[in-house]
């Protein structure tokens, strides 16, 4: 460009109309893509959401639409983070029969472990899985319940069964067997699963709530 | 440049993955399985190809000074448009690869393909050196996918009904229980020693090629020549 015989100010108001002209087309093929597959990727979420919800009910008949009914709610202590959780219900008839939350352990071996844990209306649990986990590959992820039954030992458990205090892993003198070589791992979902179901008794009229409750619920302990 | 020499430059002598070295990071981050391999390694090449090709058709009439500028907003373009169709269409394969996905954007090999060949060579020939580059990368992740798989897992090919929706859950073929797999392989020191020998093989056989090649220049009594 040494050689330039554009005047300078002439070739910078070139260089910017070519630069916008470039964001304009890299804008444009954006948007029709997003366009083109918006529909398609609302919809592909909507049933890996409903797919995942029906995981942990394990079959448990309802009729309602889960994504649709909800309870929003924050409790940093038991449920794991400061931020809003949401509550999916789960009905048949128009009674709540269960209760889906999606509580995080803080204290897996690497970070956050994300739960999704759905609670039956007497208070017994139905089935946990894994949303999402950062553990050792092959050691950790035990927790997946793609590559183990692991998870399962909660099913039809609740907070009188074993006693709450008894909400441990073996090691700490509770009723769970810790996944050998990954007690960190197992505690950290062990006590979640119970904290979740403390939360669940301490607040059960509230996420259960009105059957006729029409709005999405806000609790705020 | 001839055809044959730019798929012989994108899958051997000039392999990103082995020879340029470049777009490691998503290289040995995601080949834990011939599924996610296959699949980075589709998306970089259809990226690739994209990038290529149009960075063919408007580089040469591009200012100097936002050349670089404007390769960078339409890689960043077609990566977006391609997360997005993975987004709608496998969305298994979306939620695996995870940020490697949009971090094609910044896989120096999609740039260096763009500013160092592209942008001076006729349309066919970009195209083709997007084809050749993009699928000496996915080979490289597809082998170091399957060995990690096989060697961490003891299957092959066992996730791609998850991630690609094709076969049943019992797809893929299983060699012993997971159980039994080399923890080593799937974890990311793995990665990089299979990728070394993996380089140690290829600087082998360029060591051989090269004294392969000496040796008949010797015979050929070449002066000045000598087998070091």
């Amino acid at each position: 460009m040494a050689s330039n015989p554009e005047p300078p100010a002439r070739s910078t108001l070139r260089t910017a109309i070519v630069l916008a002209a470039a964001a304009v087309t890299a804008f444009g093929l954006v948007a029709i893509v997003h366009e083109a597959t918006r529909d398609r990727i609302a919809a592909t979420a909507r049933a890996r959401e409903l797919a995942r919800f029906d995981q942990v009910l394990g079959g448990l008949p309802h009729d309602n639409d889960l994504l649709a009914d909800t309870v929003t709610l924050r409790d940093p202590e038991l449920l794991g983070t400061a931020e809003s959780i949401t509550a999916y219900r789960a009905r048949l008839h128009g009674e709540p029969v269960a209760v889906v939350l999606e509580p995080v352990a803080p204290d897996g071996y690497s970070g956050a472990i994300h739960l999704l844990i759905a609670v039956a209306a007497d208070g017994t649990v139905l089935g946990v899985s894994t949303v999402s986990h950062h553990e050792t590959p092959g050691l950790g992820d035990f927790i997946d319940t793609s590559k183990s039954d692991w998870m399962q030992r909660f099913n039809g458990k609740s907070l009188g069964n074993p006693a709450t205090a008894r909400w441990r892993v073996r090691k700490d003198s509770g009723d769970f067997d810790q996944y050998t070589g990954a007690t960190i791992t197992s505690r950290a979902v062990v006590g979640t699963v119970g904290r979740t179901l403390e939360f669940f008794a301490r607040h059960r009229d509230q996420l259960l709530g009105d059957a006729l409750l029409a709005a999405p619920a806000t609790i705020q302990p | 440049m001839t055809p044959a020499a730019i798929l012989r430059a994108g899958f051997r002598d000039q392999n990103p993955g082995l020879v340029q070295l470049l777009g490691l990071c998503p290289l040995l981050a995601v080949s834990t399985s011939l599924g996610s391999g296959l699949g980075l390694g589709l998306a970089t090449l259809a990226v690739l190809i994209a990038s290529n090709g149009l960075v063919s058709l408007v580089g040469r009439s591009l200012p100097a000074e936002i050349r670089i500028a404007v390769f960078v907003l339409l890689i960043a373009a077609l990566v977006t448009a391609v997360e997005l169709m993975l987004s709608a269409w496998l969305p298994g394969l979306h939620a695996a690869l995870g940020i490697f996905l949009p971090l094609i954007v910044t896989n120096c090999l999609v740039l260096a393909r763009a500013e160092a060949f592209a942008s001076r060579q006729p349309v066919g020939n970009a195209l083709l050196d997007g084809f050749a580059m993009g699928g000496g990368f996915l080979v490289v992740l597809v082998v170091l996918g399957s060995v990690r798989e096989m060697l961490g897992r003891g299957s092959l090919g066992g996730d791609l009904h998850a991630l690609l929706g094709t076969g049943g859950p019992t797809s893929g073929l299983h060699l012993f229980g997971e159980q039994h797999g080399f923890l080593l392989a799937l974890l990311p020191p793995g990665a990089f020693i299979l990728l070394g020998l993996g380089l140690a093989w290829r600087q082998a056989r360029q060591a051989a090629a090269a004294a392969a090649a000496s040796g008949a220049a010797l015979t050929g009594d070449v002066p000045g020549e000598t087998a070091s």
